[in-house]
């Protein structure tokens, strides 16, 4: 029957399901829980302060609350200080933050390496410093289940390689990466690792320096927090060449007129006042996350996948892109526009994304010009999935 | 602005009997495709990448004529039900001069139709982008 025991947790999903619309589109955006909501509405009717500032008890209860978050996600993520975690306005900002703060390491003619299934937030930052410095990118192939090619990687990252970046989970083809075989490539090349965890972080716990990277990634609101709040983290040598990039509010030591000197990692990197509340939202959302079953999420949600590309499989002229592992699937359909079928899947109250995904060079590479995603939270049943599977087969029956 | 109908274009006003008549989204779906189907032709040349407009989730390409101060407008895109939107909208400005056009609410005569609720703000702004366009091109002559 595969009903998730934790639907009720969140509240949107029954608003949308008496709206008569289902729910597919979490590696967009995630629902939030009820103990999210709780925590913002607390920390707003319970007085708002500025963090790391004035010493009013507000203000210390705020920053409490905030730094306790910071203390949470690095239990989460296995990391041993909190002060590892760099909080920024999401992934997008993180790898910005990457890209600017290690762009005295780059000089011409280095290469710095990315996958081609990268989402623009993590191909133009680097591509706009390879332009900035003179550096080549260099764009490792896929094979045909949508991951990195191995043998290629082999070739391709060389001693001319100063900086490696990779996603963990593709948004597009809900595939894992190889990590475990890519990441040393790199390091024995003396290059720098960065991973996009922006969809991974949603799906099992990982053990970042068991991960063995040099910074990772994420997303608050795709982990069911709030947006506009996202971290990095980074192993301490590696944050230690990280150059400042914003300026202003509580990130200086000291300044005067003509010259300042600036905080180390993490506050040195969060200029200006950061999103507070999102920041406490996050916190109260590892605590939920905390109190369910690590496996029973894991094998509702694998159960789910399993039944959405096994669906998907039995539609004729329909092509899965790639061999997708786990969280998603993306789709075309032979003479079908995928526009027209998301058109008739809106219509039916079916949320799922179609498009580019924010990665127009692979969907070029693989020769489409879009496709339809599916994509799972552990809030949704296996009969969200029937109610699409009936809607595809309308739409399908109306386009033929 | 809603215009009393009988001053429309005869297409506009078959439109608006068509799918007032219509009973549901499937219907309106099915009309839609239909519309699309009856679009003028491109030619190949005529879908160039100077011709398509930018702002649309699928690739929808536009060329526009000037007879005597009233435009005539042709149009296709990927999608059949995009060629459909497009072909209700080229249906309601036929003939219009630049300055009708500057005055044209898009959205009022999707709304006519019954169709706001298919346009999406992304496939909204797709067909504000087309008008945009059309906008455009009556502003270049003069
Ligand atoms: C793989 C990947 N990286 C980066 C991002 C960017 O995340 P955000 O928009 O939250 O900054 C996303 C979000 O779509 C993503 O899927």
């Amino acid at each position: 029957m595969l009903s998730s025991p934790w639907r009720s947790d969140f509240p949107a999903l029954a608003v949308l399901e008496a709206q008569g619309e289902i729910y597919l589109d979490s590696a967009a955006t995630a629902q939030k829980p009820q103990a999210l909501i709780n925590a913002l509405s607390g920390y707003y009717t319970s007085g708002a302060a500025n963090v790391h500032r004035a010493q009013h008890t507000t203000a210390e209860r705020a920053t409490r609350a905030f730094e306790g978050t910071r203390e949470k996600l690095a239990a989460w993520l296995n990391v041993p200080g909190a002060d590892q975690l760099i909080f920024t306005r999401g992934a997008t900002e993180a790898l910005n933050l990457l890209a600017y703060g290690l762009e005295h390491l780059v000089r011409p003619g280095d290469e710095i390496v990315v996958s081609a299934l990268e989402h623009h937030a993590n191909l133009l930052p680097w591509q706009q410093l390879a332009l900035r410095r003179g550096a080549r990118l260099v764009i490792l192939p896929l094979d045909l289940a949508g991951a990195v090619d191995l043998p290629a990687a082999r070739r391709l990252i060389s001693a001319h390689t100063r900086l490696l970046a990779v996603s963990q989970l593709s948004n597009v083809l809900g595939t894992w990466q190889p990590l475990t075989e890519l990441l040393p490539l790199a390091r024995a090349q003396g290059a720098l690792t960065v991973v996009d965890g922006a969809q991974g972080i949603v799906h099992g716990r990982h053990d970042l320096p068991a991960l063995g990277c040099d910074f990772y990634v994420l997303s608050s609101h795709k982990l069911y927090g709030p947006e506009g709040v996202g971290a990095l983290y980074g192993r301490r040598e590696a944050l230690a060449q990280l150059r400042h990039w914003q300026f202003g509010g509580e990130m200086v030591e000291i300044a005067d007129y003509q010259h300042a000197d600036f905080r180390p990692a993490p506050l040195g990197f969060e200029a200006g006042t950061p999103p507070i509340a999102g920041v406490i939202g996050l916190g109260a959302v590892l605590d939920y996350l905390l109190t369910l079953d690590e496996t029973a999420v894991a094998q509702h949600e694998a159960a789910l996948h399993a039944k959405l590309v096994a669906g998907l499989g039995k539609r004729r002229g329909l092509h899965l892109l790639g061999r997708p592992q786990a969280a998603l699937a993306s789709f075309a359909v032979d003479g079908v526009h995928h526009g027209d079928l998301a058109h008739l899947l809106t219509e039916q109250g079916v949320a799922v994304r179609s498009g580019t995904h924010c990665a127009m060079p692979l969907m070029n590479s693989l020769g489409r010009t879009g496709a339809i995603r599916v994509s799972l939270g552990l809030y949704n049943d296996g009969a969200d999935l029937d109610v699409f599977f009936a809607a595809l087969d309308r739409a399908l029956e109306m386009l033929a | 602005m809603t215009i009393d109908p009988s001053a429309l274009p005869a297409a506009a006003q078959a439109a608006l009997a068509e799918f007032g008549a219509a009973g549901g989204w499937e219907q309106r779906a099915r009309l839609l495709m239909s519309w699309g189907e009856r679009l003028e032709p491109l030619t190949d040349a005529e879908r160039s990448d100077e011709n398509l407009v930018h702002g649309c989730e699928s690739r929808v390409w536009l060329v526009g004529e000037d007879e005597d101060g009233h435009w005539h407008f042709r149009g296709s895109s990927e999608a059949r039900l995009l060629r459909g939107l497009l072909a209700v909208l080229l249906a309601r400005v036929d003939s219009l001069t630049a300055d009708e056009l500057q005055s044209l609410d898009v959205a009022d005569w999707f709304a006519q139709l019954g169709l706001s609720r298919q346009l999406s703000p992304s496939r909204a702004s797709g067909m504000n982008a087309v008008l945009q366009r059309m906008r455009d091109k009556g502003r270049e002559r003069r």
